[in-house]
């Protein structure tokens, strides 16, 4: 015999029931029967002999009864309707199906149904719009491709890279009239002046009188060196001019060849400075400057050596 | 009979070099203490066991290696200092080296290059010759000719995926203004197919497409329009401008200069006018900026600078702009079909990723 009161005195309220979940505010019914999801009196499968639930397969929607006549067969206690894919004409099945059962299941019924066509019709819209593929990353080759990312940065020394294309570009003139370095003649001053250079090491200890004809021939720089040396105590400042390393080398080892007697060695300096004043062709006022630069700090040398020579 | 046994083993098996000293020692050592080799054994053995204070006296049997002393912290001391034995050896050898240099003088053997990835990079027969007809001709009449020809302005349109979080809108608005002429439209879920029809009936030349996973992007999708390749790439290290240290100003509105460095390769220059084609044809020197595209071992680093020209040796730059690198994943022939589109290249971890000196761009 059937008792829902009893069943449901035992399971409901004082011992268990394995489909009860319970939380703070509500208990739950995981049974796949159950009409409304909630653990009640009236909506429990088991306390109720008489039950009726709409369930969905495959996007097909069913209706669910059970009657106490068949209570005492368990493999043929649900009866099974499938309803019609059209809303109305559903719901009056289901109508027509529960007529006189209680209203309460008859109901919830509808309802429950009414959610699942709207879920389903959910799901038939999401499926057309643009779905979402998720592709896996191998964490082991991201870590590589990080790494290899790092170490590319490196070796690509981005910042030289582009300064050293624009310059190129500029080499080019790809920008025109813009930026007005005068490079060309700046870059053959220079290159003159290195060969000069180079070339004054070796024929100064051999020609000096033909410096000397020169330095006739260049009045402005001999004039200049004439002031320079008397005003050389005032600049003591420019010593740390860079452009002097070089030739503060070819000084020692003029100096150091020549004999060390202080009047030779102010022609040395006069040769000296001669020869600077040969490499420098173009007479700018910065080279003029430059000029004053190296004569003081050959003048400066000049002692350093001497007392070591001494000393020694 | 094991003092003079012992050495004899020692010279024939004297396998590892780095046992080479002390065997010799030891020889010389018990050869002199013929009668008190029991004595002496113990003492290696003590020796052994004390590194620290075994300095020139130290002796092993000669099938030792470091990693036989079950000590840690003994194996951890005998272990450094084989090290800077190794590393005494190395500088010796290098300043001797360095010495017969300098007496060579002139006649010395030039200096050796070291190998780096760039140099032991396996030749890939794509690679462009500078004055290669063929390349030429293609490039003459494939879809960027328009560009390249002056007849068409670039126009380009970024967005993103659906819902795009902070970070890659900002990113993508600041990509606008590095990108002259640059649109940025909100997506809003439409799909990409439908999109592009619209983009080419308003006559944009490109469309950017910034792909987000989890509030970073980290794709991007740069299709060429009427009916260009489409190259999708993966994006990472994306600093924004104000995570910049020591930026500029924000960029002007005047048309960049367009770097682009080691694009060797067939697929790198196709790639490389991709990217050239997104900037105007003729940049304003004016502007003073320059975007740099630099491709180095497959990846493609974007940077934005101001520059200033110092003297004709010197230029100065300044970082403005985002920077970002991408990794080329796929090259499309059409606008972007993912599913029927014929792929004229396409990533393949396991066959490209195997060999190190081997690169695509």
């Amino acid at each position: 015999m059937q008792h829902d009161d009893v069943i449901w005195d035992i399971i409901g309220n004082k011992q268990f029931c394995s489909f009860k979940v319970k939380t703070k505010s509500q208990n739950f019914c995981r049974n796949e029967y159950n009409i409304t999801g909630l653990c009640n009196r009236s909506s429990c499968p088991l306390a109720n002999s008489q039950y009726a639930t709409i369930r969905e397969e495959k996007g097909q929607c069913f209706l669910y009864m059970k009657v106490i006549e068949r209570a005492a067969f368990p493999a043929k206690m649900w009866e099974k309707v499938k309803l019609s894919k059209n809303y109305e004409k559903a719901l009056e099945q289901i109508d027509e199906s529960l007529i006189y059962w209680p209203r309460f299941i008859r109901h919830k019924c509808k309802q429950r149904f009414t959610k699942i066509t709207q879920y389903l019709i959910r799901m038939r819209k999401l499926v057309l719009k643009r779905q979402r593929k998720l592709v896996p990353l191998s964490r082991k080759v991201e870590k590589r491709e990080k790494r290899k990312e790092e170490k590319a940065l490196i070796a690509a020394q981005l910042d030289n890279a582009i300064e050293k294309e624009l310059l190129e570009r500029l080499k080019q003139g790809t920008y025109g009239d813009i930026y007005n370095f005068p490079i060309h003649a700046f870059d053959r001053a220079l290159e003159q002046q290195d060969e000069e250079s180079e070339s004054d090491e070796e024929e100064e200890e051999e020609e000096e009188e033909e410096e000397d004809d020169e330095d006739v021939g260049r009045r402005e720089f001999v004039v200049d060196e004439e002031v320079e040396e008397s005003d050389l105590s005032d600049f003591e400042d420019m010593n740390k001019l860079k452009t002097s390393s070089d030739e503060e080398e070819q000084d020692e080892e003029d100096e150091e060849s020549s004999e060390e007697e202080e009047e030779e060695e102010m022609e040395v300096e006069t040769q000296t400075k001669a020869s600077k004043s040969k490499g420098k062709s173009p007479a700018n006022g910065s080279v003029a400057r430059k000029k004053r630069a190296y004569v003081e700090i050959e003048y400066e040398q000049e002692a350093e050596p001497t007392t070591k020579s001494r000393a020694t | 009979m094991d003092i003079t046994e012992v050495p004899v083993s020692q010279d024939i098996t004297g396998k590892k070099k780095k046992k080479n000293k002390k065997p010799k020692k030891k020889s010389v050592n018990q050869e002199g203490n013929g009668e008190g080799s029991g004595v002496l054994k113990t003492e290696q053995k003590m020796e052994k066991s004390e590194p620290a204070g075994a300095a020139a006296g130290a002796a092993f049997p000669p099938t030792f290696s470091v990693s036989e002393i079950k000590n840690k912290q003994r194996r951890h001391l005998m272990f450094m200092k084989l090290k800077q034995e190794k590393r005494k050896q190395k500088m010796q050898l290098k300043k001797k080296k360095k010495k017969e240099r300098e007496a060579l003088g002139d006649k010395a053997p030039p200096k050796e290059v070291p190998k780096t990835i760039e140099n032991q990079r396996v030749y890939d027969e794509t690679t462009v010759d500078p004055e290669d007809e063929e390349v030429a001709f293609d490039e003459g009449t494939d879809e960027f000719s328009a560009y390249f020809n002056g007849l068409t302005n670039p126009k380009v349109l970024i967005t993103t995926s659906d819902r795009p979080r902070g970070r890659t809108v900002r990113f993508c608005e600041q990509l606008a203004t590095v990108i002259p002429n640059a649109h940025v439209y909100y997506r809003r879920g439409l799909a990409l197919k439908r999109v592009v029809p619209q983009c080419i009936s308003r006559n944009f030349t490109y469309l950017l497409v910034i792909n987000e996973d989890r509030k970073v992007p980290n794709g991007m999708v740069l299709c060429h329009l009427p009916d260009g390749p489409t190259a999708h790439f993966k994006v990472s290290s994306v600093k924004l401008r104000k995570e910049m240290k020591r930026r500029g100003k924000d960029p002007t509105e005047h048309s960049p200069e367009v770097i682009l460095n080691n694009f060797t390769t067939r697929l790198g220059h196709s790639i490389g006018r991709l990217f050239a084609a997104l900037f105007p044809q003729d940049p304003q020197f004016v502007g003073r900026q320059v975007a740099t595209f630099h491709n180095q071992r497959d990846f493609i680093f974007f940077r934005f600078h101001r520059y200033i020209f110092k003297n004709e040796k010197k230029v100065g730059i300044q970082e403005l702009g985002p920077r970002f690198t991408l990794k080329l994943r796929s090259l499309q022939k059409g606008t972007f079909d993912s599913k029927y589109g014929e792929y004229e290249w396409v990533l393949k971890r396991h066959d490209m990723d195997s060999c190190r000196r081997k690169f695509q761009l």
